[in-house]
């Protein structure tokens, strides 16, 4: 961003908001919005706390365990329903509805399906990544060059080698493109069932701090909770750059 | 199925049967209620060059495509070096118009493409594709990836993946359609001297009239509505005079004239 002639770095946009924040929350105006240098101090006392670690553990644990089953699944699902006409049309017409759907509200049915643990946590982190991955990977397979498709055939391709050596690569860019929109609605995910499902990690923790106007300690697990969000998506946009050199001339 | 037959007529004569690579014999391909091609017979004589050449829609990749094994003709049987195609096979290798190459890969790892999908092992795969790079005049370029190529070069990766499966017959679909012009004469250059030294059988779709009479050995000129062979050219004298000379040589002028005539009325 450049502003009267000088070239700003990145984010510096958000210095202002910091500013912007740090003044509401001075003026006194609500209790629900603490000064930010508030909120700050308030992150740094409680990051190293037992509570908080047992929280970080229990949400980074069924995350990336619904990621994992998301991508895992996912990404081979969607190859299939781009290669295969027939998976295609029995699968799309659910992926779709899935992908809009009001997730949440089938987070009762998953309890009495899964029960009250963390495997129910799981899968609704999954339900929630998975439908994007899917549609991703099938339109990655989808864009893939006719001809290389006819050239793994001609070259004498066994269906095991197009999908590992071909497919996979051409679809790449999607593919990680639709795993970070995956990961960033995994957190929503997982929260959604910490709060829902059983009361435990950082969902408790917001339960806790909301329930008794702890409101510095509400905003900085937030602040927590969207850093790691946001590292997990840059490294997947990382990965995603090193891969659209090609995405322009499959 | 179809199922086995003896077939004792052949409507050619048989002493040069034993000279073809590739034959087509009744070639039917239908897509839906459009017919691409209708009951076409066609002879590849074995080290030489043939070209299909036509006005677009008549059929010219259809048949490329059925003799490659990618598609199944709707009637018809195409034999190379005697045994009939049912899908692709290592005796016919690929030259694509838009070059298919993998993106991710650098120009070794794509010449040696083929290669590498039938298991030869890397050390020899990677050695046999060096060969050919530096065939097709790439060397040094190894490390290189596509996009840093122009589309001369990308080409002459696509030629050194088909030349080194080491195939009888090579199968170009307009491979210099996508290159610039004076690429692509140097192109055309350089595979009249590939026909010469490689001992290969070649299948040349272009739309060019000039570049079918310049490269080509036999020229099968393809008509639409409904899809058949009109004619065959053989070009035969051009092919022993210098290929400096070839492009005012009366002879070439005068095919050139000839095919235009014939083609000239199918074309809107």
């Amino acid at each position: 961003m450049i502003v009267f002639g000088y070239r700003l770095p990145a984010m510096s946009s958000l210095i202002l908001w910091a500013l912007v924040w740090e003044i509401v929350g001075r003026l006194g105006l609500t209790f629900f919005v603490p000064p930010l240098s508030e909120v700050v101090v308030t992150l740094f006392s409680v990051i190293g706390t037992a509570p908080f670690l047992k929280a970080l553990s229990e949400t980074a644990q069924a995350f990336a365990a619904g990621v994992l089953a998301a991508v895992l699944i996912g990404i081979p699902v969607g190859i299939l329903m781009g290669k295969s006409r027939l998976v295609d049309e029995l699968l799309l017409p659910w992926v779709n509805m899935f992908l809009s759907a009001p997730l949440t509200a089938l987070v009762p049915v998953l309890m009495v399906l899964f029960g009250f643990g963390m495997k129910s946590i799981i899968i609704t982190t999954t339900l929630f990544a998975i439908w994007i991955i899917i549609l991703n990977a099938r339109a990655g397979v989808l864009q893939i060059n006719r001809s290389l498709v006819e050239m793994a055939r001609c070259y004498g391709a066994n269906p095991f080698q197009a999908f590992y050596k071909i497919y996979f690569w051409a679809a790449l860019p999607e593919i990680l493109g639709g795993v970070r929109i995956g990961v960033i609605r995994a957190v929503k995910g997982v929260i959604i069932g910490q709060l829902l499902i059983s009361i435990v990690g950082f969902g408790a923790l917001f339960e806790l701090y909301a329930n008794n106007f702890l409101m510095a300690h509400f905003w900085a697990v937030l602040i927590v909770l969207f850093a790691m969000a946001f590292t997990v998506s840059e490294l997947l946009a990382y990965l995603e750059r090193r891969v659209s050199y090609y995405a322009a001339s499959r | 199925m179809v199922m086995p037959q003896i077939k004792e007529v052949v409507d050619v004569p048989g002493a040069q049967e034993a000279d073809n690579a590739v034959v087509a014999r009744g070639i039917s391909k239908t897509y839906g209620s459009v017919e691409a091609l209708k009951n076409l017979t066609l002879e590849f004589p074995r080290g030489q060059l043939t070209s299909l050449l036509g006005p677009s829609g008549c059929g010219k990749t259809t048949l490329l495509k059925i003799i490659a094994g990618l598609l199944q003709p709707t009637a018809g049987e195409v034999e190379v070096n005697g045994k009939p195609v049912t899908g692709p096979g290592s005796d016919r290798a690929f030259v694509f118009q838009d070059f298919a190459l993998l993106p991710w890969a650098n120009v070794l790892r794509n010449a040696a493409f083929g290669l590498e999908l039938r298991g030869v092992a890397k050390s020899e795969r990677e050695a046999i594709a060096e060969k050919y790079i530096a065939e097709v005049g790439l060397k040094g370029f190894e490390k290189a990836y596509p996009h840093e190529l122009s589309g001369g070069m990308r080409q002459r990766v696509g030629l050194a993946r088909a030349l080194a499966v080491d195939a009888d017959v090579l199968l170009m679909d307009e491979p210099f359609s996508a290159v610039d012009e004076q690429t692509r004469r140097k192109f055309q250059e350089d595979l009249l001297n590939l026909v010469k030294h490689e001992n290969k059988t070649f299948i040349f779709v272009t739309h060019s009239i000039e570049e079918a009479v310049y490269v080509s050995d036999q020229i099968a000129i393809l008509l639409p509505r409904p899809s058949r062979v009109s004619e065959i050219i053989r070009p035969a004298d051009l092919r022993h005079k210098n290929v400096d000379n070839i492009r005012r040589d009366p002879e070439y002028l005068d095919i050139v004239d000839s095919i235009w005539a014939s083609l000239r009325s199918y074309v809107e």
